[in-house]
């Protein structure tokens, strides 16, 4: 099976994190539009490449954790802190 | 090709046997047949479940929907294919679509595809686990979110289950084929992902519930393990009509939903395609929900996340 990278705990299985979505999306202000608010809370990249996305290590030792995941080959390209922006390795190299 | 055998949906706490009462009366209410079921009904119905005293996971009822079975969903894309090339339609395989043309305003004038392109003066999508890769090459979103969702089958044996049965509260769900195999749902890999093959993490699961209720499955040996690509969307159900891009239509959305009601979903999108105004059928089914918030409570209606 996959196995992730957490960054306290090292590689584990798969099943020991939950997925918590693409990650990098910042809510909009309250006067926003519907269609910015429709943007934030449903339409998504959805990419046949690489994806930013944020995972929990649920059953470790908690720490949420952003990685950059190829969404074809499970390939992890880069791990970094859940506040921090993507870094350089995270690019898409070939769709 | 269609076997109307009984579809089975199982209880294993009161919880589960208050929910059962719930979809069953939410389906009479649409004027649907589903029967509760007692312990006793269940286990007369299907005798290779574990009903003993020792059950990891006690069976306490069920409910029935008689006509619900299986049906051969090869045979019905492949039927579809013939009769429309039979009426002149050309279907060109093993020929990606690159990108859209556009025109004037912005509107869809073809396709682009590796082998040439395609003018035409309405092009509609339907490509399920890649819409956005497709909806991207076109310039807009969508809310849909790809999984992979796996099945596997078994070598065959005699007959030894002729309902479909599912257990939500295991994860098991499954029917015994014509040909004798044991052929089983998997549950979502819950991470996007457009690999066409199945996490093994899922796989274990699935096999775990499926014999925790079938203990006598535990020699089967798996033949076949297969992960297609499924389009999740937040309600559950599909998107069908217009996009953003005028003369650009779309039928995508339909998740883990099976096939069984893509006859209306194609139906409805040759009527956009051919009139250009939404069938009435259709009309619920539109992106801009995802604008107006006008989601279609579907879990609530179906209780399966789809």
């Amino acid at each position: 099976m996959m196995q992730l990278p957490c960054p306290w705990c090292g590689l584990r299985d798969e099943n020991e994190f939950v997925c918590g979505g693409t990650t990098h999306i910042s809510r909009p202000e309250l006067a926003a539009s519907d269609a910015a608010w429709g943007e934030y809370l449903f339409f998504r990249d959805n990419p046949r490449g690489v994806h930013l996305e944020r995972w929990r290590h649920a059953y470790g030792c908690g720490v949420w954790f952003n990685i950059a995941r190829h969404t074809l080959t499970h390939e992890v390209l880069a791990v970094y802190a859940i506040t921090e922006p993507p870094p350089a390795a995270a690019q898409d190299r070939t769709s | 090709m269609l076997s109307q055998r009984g579809h089975v949906m199982l209880a294993h706490s009161r919880h589960d046997l208050e929910s059962l009462t719930r979809w069953a009366n939410a389906m009479h209410m649409h004027g649907i047949e589903a029967e509760l079921l007692t312990r006793e009904q269940v286990g007369e119905l299907i005798p290779a479940l574990d009903m003993s005293a020792a059950a990891r996971y006690p069976v306490l009822g069920g409910f029935m929907q008689r006509r619900g079975g299986t049906a051969r969903h090869d045979a019905v894309a492949w039927g579809y294919a013939r009769a429309a090339d039979a009426l002149g339609v050309d279907i060109i395989q093993g020929c990606e679509v690159t990108g859209f043309l556009k025109g004037p305003g912005g509107r869809v004038t073809g396709v682009q595809t590796q082998h040439g392109q395609i003018a035409a003066g309405r092009v509609g999508i339907a490509a399920a686990g890649h819409s956005s890769v497709l909806a991207s090459l076109a310039g807009f979103r969508l809310p849909v979110t790809s999984y992979a969702l796996q099945a596997m089958v078994t070598e065959p044996l005699k007959p030894r289950l002729d309902k479909v049965v599912i257990s939500p509260a295991t994860g098991a769900y499954v029917s015994q084929s014509d040909k004798g195999e044991m052929v089983i749902g998997g549950s979502l890999d819950l991470f996007a992902s457009y690999a066409q093959r199945g996490s093994f993490a899922v796989l274990q699961s699935v096999v775990a519930a499926t014999l925790a209720i079938f203990p006598s499955f535990s020699r089967l040996r798996l033949m076949r393990q297969w992960s297609g690509i499924v389009d999740v969307v937040h309600d559950s159900s599909p998107i069908i009509g217009p996009t953003p891009v005028p003369e650009l239509y779309i039928n995508c959305g339909w998740g883990t939903g099976g096939f069984k009601a893509i006859p209306a979903g194609g139906w409805t999108l040759a009527h956009v395609l051919a009139t250009g105004r939404n069938h009435e059928l259709a009309e619920p089914f539109q992106l801009e929900r995802f604008t107006t918030g006008r989601l279609i409570d579907e879990a609530a209606a179906s209780g399966i996340a789809h």
